[in-house]
């Protein structure tokens, strides 16, 4: 009797013990655990994010197939290739140094710019690390925002596109990158950032992109000076089909841009897809109607560029406006930069894209009016918060662009020989043609 | 009548073209067109490899013209398809008698058609 009971004590103990004791090692665990409670890897917003982050970089040989399609032939693959060339430098740039300086934790220069040495070649960050609490990975986080990076620069390229050396570009690029696009987007994302602070609205990046390239664009092209033969000569797209499928590519991968920048498979999200598929749509519905008033017609290159100025003007306002009001940014956007690019012609600056008619003008308007329509807060007290943003926007990017230009027109020179420029891009910066392989 | 038919540098389409509707020259058909005379293989680029490319891309310009307006055009064509130094590759102006000339849409032929 005295022994089972012995046993019996002895048993519980036995039981007891390791159970104190794992009680003793788990409690602080524990504690570590809830503390960390909402960083939980979440596989529906990671799932959303993967796919858009594979949309967004979708956007960039679409662009290099619209960007290509619109140039003379003997321009075609040298066009291609700065949309191309951008997705090599700044998917380098990014992992490297690009990531740290936009989206670091701790200020480089208070407000603007941003630093982190984990960022440093991601270096400091593991698989598992989640970004703040999306419930998503660091590095995806950071591989969908190098996607924005590589896009921006692509779009000036439009601009001065058929005469600038490509070396040329390619450190102009480069240095944008860091001087322009990495500054803005620690403004206006970071939420350290000086224009992020005072609630300006920028949901997918009109000001990050759009405003700041198309700002670029108009600032070079006045500095470059236009195309030889510009307007005077015919200067033909050589293949409009090609330009249809990339803008088809652009539209679809928009979806990832704005959608995804929700950074959640959630509300927001779905939101943001709604208003920018109704935005591209009556972008190109209002640029038909335009033309057809104009000219009796509706041109494919017309609607294709409705596509994108409704597109570009709904992306800062892609998570905070109503269906209704997207069909106000994409038909008022595509009336808009209509008019711009017939004012171009007159105004004699050669913007061989349109980079400023499109997305400034429709990066601006979106931009503002984002200020009046946002559903939440919209008001007049937004809209000059709005307005600052965009000032901004145009002076950092229109200086450096300057600077830049000048630059390295000085020292290795941005443009090309005039004799380059008449054979063309195509041979003279890469010693290749788009078409004909009979000339093989 | 003659007609005259122009073989040059596809780059240098752009200045013939200001070079003769400058004058009012505006009636020319184009052709795209590749060959080779005496001028050395340029090189192109294929996978890091340089390679020849022996047939290069040229236009080929044909210009109808009444008897008193060929000396002019075969001048203009000369001056703007011209590049600067001495190496071959300019192409050829080749000028032929035309025996007859109609104009569809008329049925006008001669020297009032062209």
């Amino acid at each position: 009797m005295f022994v089972s009971g012995v046993i019996r004590i002895l048993g519980s103990l036995a039981f007891f013990i390791p159970y104190q004791v794992l009680a003793i090692e788990k409690e602080p665990a524990g504690d570590v655990l809830r503390q960390a409670a909402p960083a939980v890897l979440d596989t529906g917003n990671t799932a959303w994010m993967l796919v858009s982050c594979a949309l967004v970089l979708l956007m960039v040989p679409g662009l290099a197939m619209f960007y290509g399609g619109l140039t003379r032939t003997r321009n075609v693959l040298g066009t291609m290739m700065h949309s191309f060339a951008a997705m090599g430098i700044f998917g380098v740039q990014w992992v490297i140094v690009g990531f740290a300086l936009a989206f670091g934790t701790s200020a480089l220069i208070p407000g603007v710019l941003g630093w982190s040495t984990d960022f440093l070649f991601l270096q400091g960050v593991k698989p598992d690390d989640l970004w703040k609490d999306t419930g998503v990975p660091t590095y995806l986080f950071a591989m969908f925002q190098g996607k924005f990076a590589i896009i921006t620069p692509a779009l000036i390229a439009g601009a001065f596109a058929e005469r600038v050396r490509f070396k040329s570009y390619c450190i102009f690029i480069l240095l944008w990158g860091f001087l322009v696009y990495d500054p803005l987007a620690y403004l206006v994302w970071n939420e350290n950032g000086m224009l992020f602070k005072e609630g300006a609205i920028d949901f997918a990046g009109g000001t990050v992109v759009h405003i700041s390239a198309g700002i670029a664009g108009l600032v070079a092209v006045l500095l470059l000076g236009p195309r030889k033969g510009y307007p005077h000569s015919t200067m033909k797209p050589n293949n409009l089909t090609m330009s249809m499928t990339g803008s088809g590519l652009l539209w679809i991968g928009w979806f990832g841009f704005n959608a995804g920048s929700a950074v959640s498979a959630d509300a927001s999200a779905v939101l943001a897809l709604t208003t920018t598929q109704t935005a591209a749509a009556a972008g190109a519905v209002g640029w038909m109607l335009t033309e057809m008033f104009h000219y009796g017609k509706a041109s494919a290159l017309g609607l294709v560029s409705g596509i994108v100025a409704g597109l570009v003007a709904i992306t800062p306002a892609a998570g905070s406006v109503t269906p209704a009001w997207a069909l106000v940014f994409g038909f008022g956007a595509a009336v808009l930069s209509y008019q711009f690019v017939q004012l171009k012609v007159k105004m004699g600056y050669d913007d061989t894209l349109d980079v400023f008619g499109i997305h400034g003008i429709g990066g601006i308007f979106g931009a503002l009016l984002v200020g009046l329509a946002a559903t939440d807060v919209g008001g007049w007290a937004q809209l000059m918060v709005q307005a600052k943003s965009v000032l901004i926007a145009i002076t950092l990017s229109g200086s450096i662009t300057a600077v830049l230009v000048s630059l390295i027109g000085r020292t290795i020179g941005f443009r090309t020989s005039e004799e380059d420029e008449q054979v063309g891009l195509d041979h003279s910066q890469h010693g290749e043609v788009g078409y004909g392989l009979t000339h093989l | 009548m003659k007609l005259i038919i122009a073989i040059f540098k596809a780059e240098k389409l752009d200045e013939v073209r200001e070079a003769l509707t400058g004058k009012e020259i505006t009636r020319m058909t184009l052709s795209r067109v590749s060959g080779h005379g005496r001028a050395r293989h340029r090189t192109g680029l294929f996978r890091g490899r340089e390679v020849d490319i022996p047939l290069m891309p040229k236009i080929r310009m044909e210009i109808a013209c009444n008897d008193e307006f060929k000396d002019e055009i075969v001048n203009l064509i000369l001056h703007s398809a011209r590049t600067e130094g001495d190496s071959p590759g300019d192409g050829k102006i080749f000028v032929l008698p035309l025996e007859e000339c109609t104009r569809i849409r008329t049925g006008e032929t001669g020297e009032e058609a062209i």
